[in-house]
């Protein structure tokens, strides 16, 4: 597609016969701003990720990096932050040539960012590297900063025409969160579209990134043994964990604010959902993918304000052993008021309203400090109509289980029901299991090495839509305001446990909540 | 280096007690510690002159992650009469909870003559059924290779290895009608197609690619063969007829005929030139013009390629296009991981490279 003044103009360029057969594809040139460059995601994975990219050849035949932020230091300074990062958390080790390489192309700007004077600087910066170049380059504007300065700096951009350019892309990199509440996402994504354009916008939830996230599709649509299953007439039930055995660190300015069900359940583990429920798009194209999973998360019913109590459990954990050792509790941790009402464990039991999956609960659960680290999707298939086997003592067999897991160890794991060797006919679950690390010889990439090149690419497929976000809060909103309005005390968990009994109010019939 | 190994070893011993001395190894190593798990990828059998055994052993084990799950090295001694194994399991992680601890498997059989004729019946019990295999004879041995084509999916070569370009070539092609081949020549260019492909990537460039007129590569004075399959590409990609190259003052030239349909047919001039400075195998720089006088050269440098334009109108500008060098391990290895893969564009590099040679 051509470009003019930063959007797609319609007109189709010829192919280019050099790409065929390349595992790595040509990004075009551009330069990278980010906006909160001295911050902790730019410093441990923005940085680091760019490294990977120079070191593998992957970054654009032209690429410049200018730092944006408040402190101010000189460009020396600031490339030597961007070593020190570099070297501290790069997956792999530098060379010492390439970093030399990658560094020479980086700038900074200091300035708040309502400031007209840093953007005024920041265009002449941009108009250099144009004329060092000789064509002009795109941009990706990458907003690492705290989601206030969002509006801010878009506006800024809009004030200063540096949203679109002439001859080349613009684009804006958003990382989430994609506001606090649905009011916010939709007054974000106002101003935002104010000024960009839908389709220059990438919003980043990381966990797109991920090879293991990508995975599903592949696992859904690639192998065809399995869509039959896929549906209400074979499916009992969905459960989605993303539990951690680790407290809130340092972040607990951050995690107080949020709490587990805007830190995961809005984002991450509705488009896991989504992954699992969406019907397989016509082609993997973003505009495609992404009309499949918002169509899943429109299916999905708004709560009622009465349906709360039945359909989402919120608690919080306190003192207990976790990884063999004493652990506080969430209100003991350092920075969290003692009063504090922020669940750090979240569960909700949603359906997906369609053809599909009418009757299907899907589970969702999340918290921190539970008993292990793990990321799973479990899908439980309806039990055999006759069991043949249970005169005979086999009251181990259960319904098949597909499991898939996307940490620790990613894989598949099926269960089902084998003989016991013996004379009898006993049956006990076991699992088939397939392990991704056994079978390929690859390092996966971090997930920011591919976003940040998708983006550049200006390829969507792994990045949110509005109406995506807007959909996602329409789910998690009505639960956010009815337990804002609802005191404490919340019920809680033991640290390294498996969370709080509540959540079991939330399992229909026969339902287990699987052993974290 | 391995942190965990199990090892068996035999004089005069058979395909199956190897076997089941893999499999005995392998249980005992998972009853340890059920977080060791074996990898099943690739199975890459290596026929070597025993003598070169531990120089192979060295390139494979600088290829890192990519070392194939189970490797079957073929260790030939002409005068050999008896069969004797090694099995070494061993894992570069120790296991911790909730974490994998891959193991992969090294066997090495020494042979000889007499075991020539029945090469396949010794392979065949040692590689694991239903995966792919790569076949690799860094030191020729044509007559093994086609007899172990048929336990293979793929063959590893490196057509410069071969000290005449054309023979190197028509080897490929050979083999290439019967498995897919992964050429460690056709690997060195990649880092060199992809930025050709992304210089001419943006859309006023791209254009310009049907007015290509002439292409240079430099290239190790043992490396022509890296440099007919770079240029053998250019020519593919861009339906480009090429003639044979001739020698002329120390290079090879030549042109291909470029049936440009607003032009009528124009020749390409072809120019390959030896870069004795080169001190690794491969290419030292690719320089092309177009009609127009744009003028792209690149370059190898320290901490990617060096990039230099001019010409067109242009202004003359040099910069730098960051990438680590892979080395020779690098090649290697991303050429065991080729074999799971499937590239599409390098038999068509290999026919206009073979035109050429001609």
């Amino acid at each position: 597609m051509a470009v003019a003044a930063g959007r797609p103009t319609g007109v189709t360029e010829p192919e280019n016969p050099l790409t065929a057969g390349l595992e790595r594809l040509p990004v075009a040139p551009t330069t990278l701003v980010i906006f909160g460059a001295t911050g902790d995601l730019a410093r441990r994975k923005l940085l680091p990720a760019l490294y990977n990219l120079a070191h593998e050849g992957a970054l654009p035949e032209r690429f410049h990096l200018i730092g944006v932020s408040r402190k101010e230091k000189a460009h020396e300074d600031y490339r030597a932050e961007c070593e020190e990062a570099i070297r501290r958390f790069s997956r792999r080790t530098p060379d010492e040539a390439v970093l030399k390489a990658l560094l020479e192309n980086v700038k900074y700007v200091p300035g708040t960012f309502d400031e007209d004077s840093v953007y005024t600087r920041l265009s002449e910066l941009l108009e250099e590297f144009e004329q060092q170049a000789g064509e002009p380059l795109n941009r990706a504007f990458y907003l690492s900063t705290a989601p206030g300065f969002f509006p801010v700096i878009v506006g800024e951009l809009g004030k200063c025409d540096l949203a679109t350019h002439e001859g080349a892309e613009v684009r804006l990199i958003i990382e989430k969160p994609f506001g606090t509440t649905l009011a916010e996402a939709r007054e974000l994504n106002r101003s935002v579209l104010a000024i960009f354009d839908e389709t220059q916008i990438f919003r980043i939830d990381h966990y797109l990134g991920k090879e293991t996230v990508q995975n599903m599709m592949a696992f859904r649509f690639a192998n065809g043994m399995f869509e039959p299953l896929w549906n209400r007439n074979f499916i009992d039930s969905v459960q989605i964990t993303a539990a951690e055995d680790l407290g809130i660190g340092s972040r607990a300015d951050y995690y107080d604010n949020a709490g587990a069900l805007r830190d995961l359940i809005q984002n991450h583990m509705l488009q896991l959902l989504c992954h699992v429920a969406m019907e397989p798009p016509v082609s993997f194209t973003a505009e495609e993918v992404r009309n499949e999973k918002v169509k899943v998360l429109q299916a999905i019913p708004q709560p009622l304000l009465e349906q709360i109590p039945e359909m989402a459990v919120r608690a919080q954990y306190l003192a207990g052993h976790a990884g063999g050792e004493d652990a506080p509790g969430y209100l003991d941790e350092e920075g969290v008021p003692p009063d504090s009402n922020t669940e750090t464990y979240a569960a909700l039991r949603l359906e997906v309203d369609n053809w599909r999956w009418a009757g299907v609960p899907f589970y969702l659960r999340t918290g921190k400090r539970l008993a292990r680290k793990v990321t799973e999707i479990a899908v439980t298939l309806k039990p055999v109509p006759h069991l043949a086997f249970s005169q005979d003592g086999s009251l181990g067999v259960q319904p098949n289980q597909l499991v898939l897991t996307l940490q620790p160890n990613e894989g598949v794991s099926l269960r089902l029901g084998a003989k016991i060797p013996g004379t009898r006919m006993i049956i006990r679950p076991v699992n088939m299991e397939f392990l991704y690390g056994t079978a390929f010889l690859s390092q996966s990439p971090e997930a920011y090495e591919r976003l940040i090149t998708d983006a550049m690419r200006g390829d969507a497929t792994l990045f949110t839509r509005n109406d995506e976000v807007e959909a996602q809060w329409l789910i998690c909103d009505p639960i956010v305001a009815a337990w804002e309005q609802t005191p404490g005390p919340l019920p809680t968990y033991q640290a390294g446990s498996q969370g709080p009994q509540e959540a079991e109010r939330l399992l229909r019939g026969d339902d287990r909540w699987r052993a974290i | 280096m391995a942190v965990s190994d199990a090892v068996w070893s035999e004089q005069g011993t058979t395909p199956d007690a190897i076997e089941a001395a893999l499999r005995r190894l392998l249980i005992e190593r998972h009853a340890e510690d059920d977080n060791y798990v074996p990898a099943r990828v690739l199975n890459m059998i290596v026929f070597v002159d025993r003598e070169w055994t531990g120089e192979i052993a060295n390139r494979l084990r600088g290829v890192g992650r990519y070392h194939a799950s189970r490797l079957v090295v073929l260790a030939y001694e002409p005068r050999r009469t008896s069969l004797d194994a090694r099995v070494m399991i061993a894992s570069e992680d120790e296991p911790a909870p909730g974490q994998l601890a891959l193991l992969r498997e090294t066997v090495v059989v020494d042979l000889g003559d007499r075991h020539l004729d029945d090469l396949t019946t010794i392979a065949d019990p040692l590689v694991v059924t239903d995966l792919p295999t790569l076949l690799w004879s860094p030191h020729g041995h044509h007559d093994v290779v086609a007899a172990l084509l048929a336990l293979s999916q793929s063959v590893l070569l490196d057509s410069v290895d071969e000290p005449v370009a054309r023979e190197a070539l028509e080897r490929a092609s050979s083999l290439a009608e019967r498995v897919y081949v992964v050429d460690l020549a056709w690997l060195r260019s990649t880092p060199w197609r992809e930025r050709v492909a992304a210089a001419f990537d943006p859309a006023p460039l791209r254009r310009e690619l049907s007015t290509l007129s002439s292409v240079t590569v430099r290239h190790h004075p043992e490396s022509t063969v890296a440099a007919m399959l770079m240029v053998g590409w250019l020519a593919s990609r861009l339906g480009w007829s090429p003639s044979p190259l001739v020698a002329s003052g120390g290079a090879l030239v030549g042109s291909a005929e470029a049936g440009r349909s607003s032009t009528g047919a124009q020749d390409v001039a072809l120019r390959l030139e030896a870069a004795p400075e080169l001190l690794v195998r491969g290419l030292e720089g690719v320089t092309l013009e177009t009609a127009g006088g744009r003028r792209l050269r690149l370059n190898r440098g320290r901490g990617g390629l060096r990039a230099h334009s001019s010409g067109g109108g242009a202004q003359e500008r040099e910069w730098t296009i960051p990438g680590a060098s892979r080395g020779e391990s690098g090649v290697l290895g991303e050429g065991i991981r080729q074999a799971l893969l499937r590239d599409p564009t390098y038999i068509p590099a290999l026919t206009a490279a073979h035109a050429m040679a001609q």
